[in-house]
C-alpha cells in the first residue's frame, strides 16, 4: 500500500482538530499514513493519536519556534519518509507543503475538496468551477477543512527525531492583532457584515451574535473599503480570505461574485438582506428578506435561548 | 543593484462568467488580464528597484498569447519582458511550471523575485514557495506590506497578528493585496510598451505526474428556504439547530 505523510496542523502550539480530518483524507486515498508533528516540545505529539495512524514522528527542532518556510521544509523533509504528503489547506501549510514538494521534485494539488481513489477535486477560478486531477506517483496535497470526517482518537505511538535547519528569515516583531476575536480562517461559524450595515459601529450587533455562537466576524470588501475601522484581515472573498465554515451568516451583503468566491463552499449559508432580489439569496439555505435592524435582535435572543 | 524578477500570469478576468463544455472550462470567449495579485507584485518590485537601484524583469510562462500581459507590465514600468515557453508543453503540473520558471530566473541572473500570492485560475499559491525552494532561497508568502529602509522588511499575517520579517539575501516574496496603491500605465509607458520586444527562453521540464481528468461546474445548491420579516429569525434559528445541525 502507498505511504502517506500527514503533517499535523498546529494552532497556538497544539495539534489543531483539522488534523483528524487529514487522517480520514489519507485513508480515503488508500494510503497508510504516518503523522509528522513539527515541534519544539515533543509532548504535544502525545495527544496526536488517531485510529488508522500507527506511527507518529515528532520532529523536534529549534527552527520550529517561528514559521520559516525554508527551514521547516528542510527539517520536515529530512525527518519524513517518502510518500504522498497531506496537509491542511491553511495559508501556512499550503506554503510549507509547496516547498517540501519542490525539494522532492513532486507536484502539489492544493485545496482538495473531494477524493475518489487517486482522483482529487479542487476549486479553480475562485470556485466558479471544479477540477478533477489524477495522480501518478508521489505528490503533495492540501485538504480543505470541514470536508472529511474527523478520524477517531486512538493511541499515539510517538518516536522523536531531532532535526532542525538554518532559518533564512528573521521575525523582528509580531504586531498582535487588535481584537482577540477568532480569525475568519479559523472559525466554524462566521457572521459577516456588508455595506448594508450602514456604519462600522453597527458591527457590534454582529459581535454580540458572534459571542453567543463562538463565531468569527467577517466583512465584505465594500465594508472594508468604506470604513477604516474594518480591517482587511476581516475581508472574505476573492481578494480577502477563502472560508469554508459550517455556517456563514451574511448580513447586508449583496452577494457579488467576488464575495461568493470566498464563501460559497460554506456548508450552510444564511442571508439577511432587505432586497428580495439580492443575488446572495440564490446561494442561501435560509434567506430572510428584512432589514438587519429588525432581524438581528430576534436572531440574537433566539440563539441565546438555545445555547 | 538589484536584479529583480516579477512573475506575471495571464488569467481570465475575474469578472468573467465561467462555463464548462465537454468536461473542460470553455475559455474561448473570455477577456484575459494579468492575475490580480501579480499587479501588487509588479508594484512592489518597482518600489524595490526605486529604493536600491537595478532592473525589474517581468517573466511569464505561457504561449504567445501571454505577450499581451507582458506588454501591459511594460506599460506599468518594468524594464524587461521575458517569456519562457516550448510548444511541446501541454498540461503542466506544479512541478513542471516551477522548474521552468526557476530555470528562467537562474538564466536571468536574478537575485530577488516577487509573485502573486495565488493565481486567479489555480488559486493554489504553490509557485512562490516552490520556486524559492528550487533556487535555494528564502521565501515569505502572503505579504501585505514591504519596506526598504536598509534591507527588505516584509509584513505577513501569522496566527496571533502580523509579523514583521527581515529578509537578508535572495528571496521569493508572494504578494497579497495589502495597503499599497498600484500604479497605472501612463501614456509614455503605453507607447514604449508598443515597441517593446519580448525575450523568449526555453527550459527543460520534468514530465507531469498530475493530469486533468475533468472540469465541471460546482453542483447548484438546491433552492433554499426564504422568509419575510425580521421575526422569522426565530424560525431560522430553530432550523439551524434542528435541520442543519450547525449550532
Ligand atoms: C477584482 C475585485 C475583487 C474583489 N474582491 C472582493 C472580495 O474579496 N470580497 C468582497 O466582498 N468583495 C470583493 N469585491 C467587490 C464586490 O464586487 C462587491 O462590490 C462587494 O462585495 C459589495 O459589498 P456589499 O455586498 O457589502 O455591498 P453592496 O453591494 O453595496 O450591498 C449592500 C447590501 O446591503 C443590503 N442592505 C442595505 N441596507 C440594509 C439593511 N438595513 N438591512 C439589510 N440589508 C440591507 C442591500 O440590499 C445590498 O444588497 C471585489 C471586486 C473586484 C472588482
Ligand atoms: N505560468 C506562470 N507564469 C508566470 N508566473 C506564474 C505562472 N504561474 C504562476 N505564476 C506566479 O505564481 C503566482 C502564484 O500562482 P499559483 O501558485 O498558481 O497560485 C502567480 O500569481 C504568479 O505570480
Amino acid at each position: 500500500m502507498t505511504e502517506s505523510i500527514i503533517i499535523a496542523e498546529l494552532n497556538k502550539g497544539k495539534i489543531a482538530s483539522v488534523t483528524a480530518e487529514l487522517v480520514s483524507a489519507a485513508i480515503k486515498l488508500g494510503t497508510t499514513p504516518t503523522l509528522v508533528v513539527p515541534c519544539t516540545d515533543t509532548s504535544i505529539a502525545d495527544s496526536a493519536g488517531y485510529e488508522g495512524v500507527s506511527k507518529t514522528i515528532a520532529v523536534k527542532g529549534a527552527c520550529f519556534a517561528n514559521y520559516d518556510a525554508s527551514s521547516w521544509a528542510a527539517a520536515i523533509d529530512a525527518a519524513s519518509p517518502a510518500g504522498i504528503l497531506v496537509v491542511a489547506a491553511t495559508p501556512q501549510s499550503k506554503d510549507l507543503v509547496a516547498r517540501i514538494a519542490a525539494r522532492r521534485g513532486i507536484s502539489v494539488v492544493q485545496d482538495v475538496v473531494s477524493i475518489e481513489g487517486m482522483n482529487l477535486t479542487s476549486p479553480i477560478y475562485s470556485g466558479k468551477a471544479l477540477q478533477t486531477v489524477s495522480l501518478s506517483g508521489d505528490s503533495a496535497i492540501s485538504v480543505r477543512a470541514n470536508v472529511f470526517p474527523a478520524a477517531s482518537a486512538g493511541a499515539a505511538n510517538v518516536s522523536v527525531v531531532d532535526q532542525t535547519a538554518d532559518v533564512m528569515t528573521a521575525v523582528q516583531e509580531v504586531i498582535a492583532r487588535a481584537s482577540t476575536r477568532l480569525d475568519v480562517s479559523e472559525a466554524n461559524i462566521i457572521i459577516s457584515g456588508g455595506r448594508g450595515l450602514g456604519s462600522p459601529d453597527n458591527f457590534t450587533h454582529l459581535e454580540k451574535i458572534a459571542d453567543v455562537l463562538g463565531a468569527a466576524v467577517g466583512a465584505s470588501r465594500a465594508a472594508v473599503d468604506t470604513w477604516d475601522e474594518i480591517p482587511h484581515s476581516m475581508q472574505v472573498g476573492q481578494t480577502g480570505k477563502t472560508v469554508n465554515p459550517n455556517l456563514y451568516i451574511a448580513v447586508g451583503i449583496s452577494g457579488a461574485i467576488q464575495h461568493l468566491a470566498g464563501m460559497r463552499s460554506s456548508k450552510y449559508i444564511v442571508a439577511i438582506n432587505k432586497d428580495a432580489d439580492a443575488p446572495i439569496f440564490s446561494h442561501a439555505d435560509y434567506g430572510i428578506v428584512a432589514t438587519w435592524e429588525e432581524t438581528l435582535p430576534v436572531l440574537e435572543s433566539a440563539l441565546a435561548s438555545m445555547m | 543593484m538589484a536584479n529583480i524578477v516579477v512573475l506575471v500570469k495571464r488569467v481570465p478576468d475575474t469578472n468573467a462568467r465561467i462555463v464548462v463544455s465537454e468536461d473542460r472550462v470553455d475559455l474561448s470567449a473570455i477577456k484575459w488580464v494579468i492575475s490580480p495579485y501579480d499587479e501588487f507584485a509588479i508594484e512592489t518590485a518597482l518600489r524595490h528597484k526605486e529604493a536600491f537601484g537595478g532592473t525589474v524583469t517581468a517573466l511569464t510562462l505561457g504561449s504567445p498569447e501571454s505577450d499581451k500581459i507582458l506588454k501591459d507590465a511594460k506599460a506599468i514600468g518594468v524594464d524587461e519582458i521575458v517569456r519562457v515557453w516550448d510548444d511541446s508543453w501541454q498540461e503542466m503540473d506544479s512541478n513542471s511550471v516551477q522548474s521552468a520558471l526557476a530555470s528562467a530566473i537562474t538564466n536571468l541572473g536574478a537575485d530577488f523575485v516577487y509573485c502573486g500570492k495565488t493565481a486567479a485560475d489555480t488559486g493554489a499559491g504553490s509557485t512562490g514557495p516552490g520556486v524559492a525552494e528550487r533556487l535555494g532561497w528564502a521565501s515569505v508568502s502572503n505579504v501585505v506590506d514591504v519596506s526598504f529602509d536598509g534591507g527588505v522588511m516584509v509584513e505577513s499575517p501569522v496566527e496571533n497578528g502580523q509579523a514583521k520579517i527581515q529578509i537578508s539575501g535572495s528571496a521569493v516574496v508572494s504578494c497579497d493585496k495589502g495597503g499599497i496603491k498600484v500604479r497605472k500605465p501612463n501614456v509614455k509607458g503605453i507607447m514604449m510598451a508598443k515597441r517593446a520586444q519580448v525575450t523568449l527562453m526555453d527550459a527543460e521540464v520534468p514530465s507531469p505526474t498530475v493530469s486533468v481528468v475533468s472540469q465541471s461546474m460546482p453542483e447548484a445548491k438546491p433552492a433554499g428556504k426564504k422568509f419575510e420579516g425580521g421575526s422569522s429569525a426565530q424560525e431560522v434559528a430553530k432550523l439551524l439547530r434542528d435541520e442543519a445541525n450547525v449550532i
